[in-house]
């Protein structure tokens, strides 16, 4: 499962910053998981929760929170959020890998163009770490 | 308890040294200039080291037009998956490409989404051991060279040119850049050479070993597709001598 190494970025990211030294304990992780990438949660989360595990830190409490994806057009300004259930089944699975195939597939409402940026509802994302201090 | 937020960590930056643990040598095919046959040789050298018994894998970062896939015979896009992306086998050579999700699909991407699909290709690419993961990329002295200096610190760059002064000098640029960056350069190659060769001055000029030079061989873009015929081709076996002074193959 591709959210297995989305998982294992995750874990690398919090070992990291006990490893450098800016936490000595980590409590709670909020990673926000944009809406674009279209991860299976409970995958992710299980995947996240065996990593810390792995890596001795399975006090770590995680929480994901979805943010929804928006886009906005170069050409006209125009911001929208794509209906996702409405690309095809390869399509998704396209963009589920690289969110940015999103440009392959979509294009904005009002002018048409598909030279847009993706303000946000990405991909995976480590929003919030708490702990305790070294 | 002392507690502390840290916003916004972008994870993918802290596993990518961990998927090329097992690779022993980065190398980014590069040019500056496109149509010199980057693809070819990069594709062509992954076969011939592949038929060597190395284990070679191939990016293909050319985001706009991923061509690798074509030169190794690989028709149909597939993504295989096992706890991330696995590069698919094509004759020996482990490929990763833009080409494997997005098939046929037109790439309209720029700026920083450039950069998000090289960073997740080398997030989620689960490379295993290989002897050398050759790097095929686009033309330019853009996002993703850039992306790959800054994300594959210890990446070696094989720069391709052609007799043409067009060529030569969108090389000369690279070259420079390459040398401000301190990026390791084994060498320049000369591709396409029909009458004689003219690059070795500007090796000499940029202070770079000159590898050698390829023939202009009209049979290659009949072999494409098909690495068997390629192989025997005078432009592979120029290659080949190039890659074995390179020590890469004995």
């Amino acid at each position: 499962m591709h959210e297995w190494a989305l998982a294992e970025a995750v874990v690398e990211a919090l070992r990291s910053l006990l490893e450098r030294g800016e936490l000595a304990e980590i409590h709670r992780v909020v990673v926000k998981v944009g809406e674009l990438q279209q991860v299976e949660e409970e995958v992710f989360t299980f995947a996240i929760k065996e990593l810390l595990k792995l890596s001795g830190l399975e006090g770590v409490k995680v929480e994901l929170v979805r943010e929804r994806v928006l886009l906005r057009c170069r050409s006209c300004g125009y911001e929208w959020s794509p209906d996702l259930e409405s690309l095809g089944l390869r399509e998704k699975e396209a963009v589920h890998f690289l969110p940015e195939l999103i440009h392959s597939f979509a294009s904005c409402p009002r002018c048409g163009s598909f030279d847009f940026d993706i303000v946000r509802g990405r991909g995976v994302w480590v929003w919030r770490v708490e702990g305790r201090r070294a | 308890m002392e507690g502390r937020g840290t916003a916004g960590l972008d994870p993918r930056l802290f596993v990518l040294e961990r998927r090329l643990s097992g690779v022993k040598r980065v190398v980014a095919v590069a040019s500056g200039k496109g149509g010199v046959g980057k693809t070819l040789v990069a594709s062509t050298a992954a076969l011939a080291l592949a038929w060597a018994g190395r284990s070679v894998g191939l990016l293909d970062l050319d985001m706009h037009g991923p061509s690798c896939h074509v030169v190794l015979g690989i028709e149909e896009p597939r993504v295989v998956e096992d706890r991330g992306v696995v590069p698919i086998d094509a004759c020996g050579v482990k490929l990763m490409s833009l080409f494997l999700f997005a098939g046929d699909a037109d790439l309209p991407l720029r700026g920083r989404d450039l950069t998000d699909v090289a960073l997740e290709l080398l997030a989620v690419t689960r490379w295993g051991d290989l002897d050398l993961l050759l790097i095929d990329m686009p033309p330019g002295t853009g996002d993703e060279i850039l992306d790959v200096m800054n994300f594959i610190r210890r990446a070696e760059f094989l720069v391709v040119t052609t007799p043409s002064a067009l060529s030569l000098m969108t090389v000369r640029r690279l070259l420079s850049m390459l040398s401000r960056r301190r990026a390791p350069v084994l060498g320049l190659v000369e591709n396409m050479v029909s009458e004689e060769p003219k690059a070795e001055a500007l090796a000499r000029e940029a202070g770079v070993r000159y590898l050698g030079w390829l023939p202009a061989d009209p049979l290659v873009e009949r072999c494409l597709g098909n690495p068997d015929q390629l192989l025997q081709t005078d432009f592979a076996r120029a290659l080949t001598r190039v890659l074995r002074s390179l020590g890469w193959v004995s």
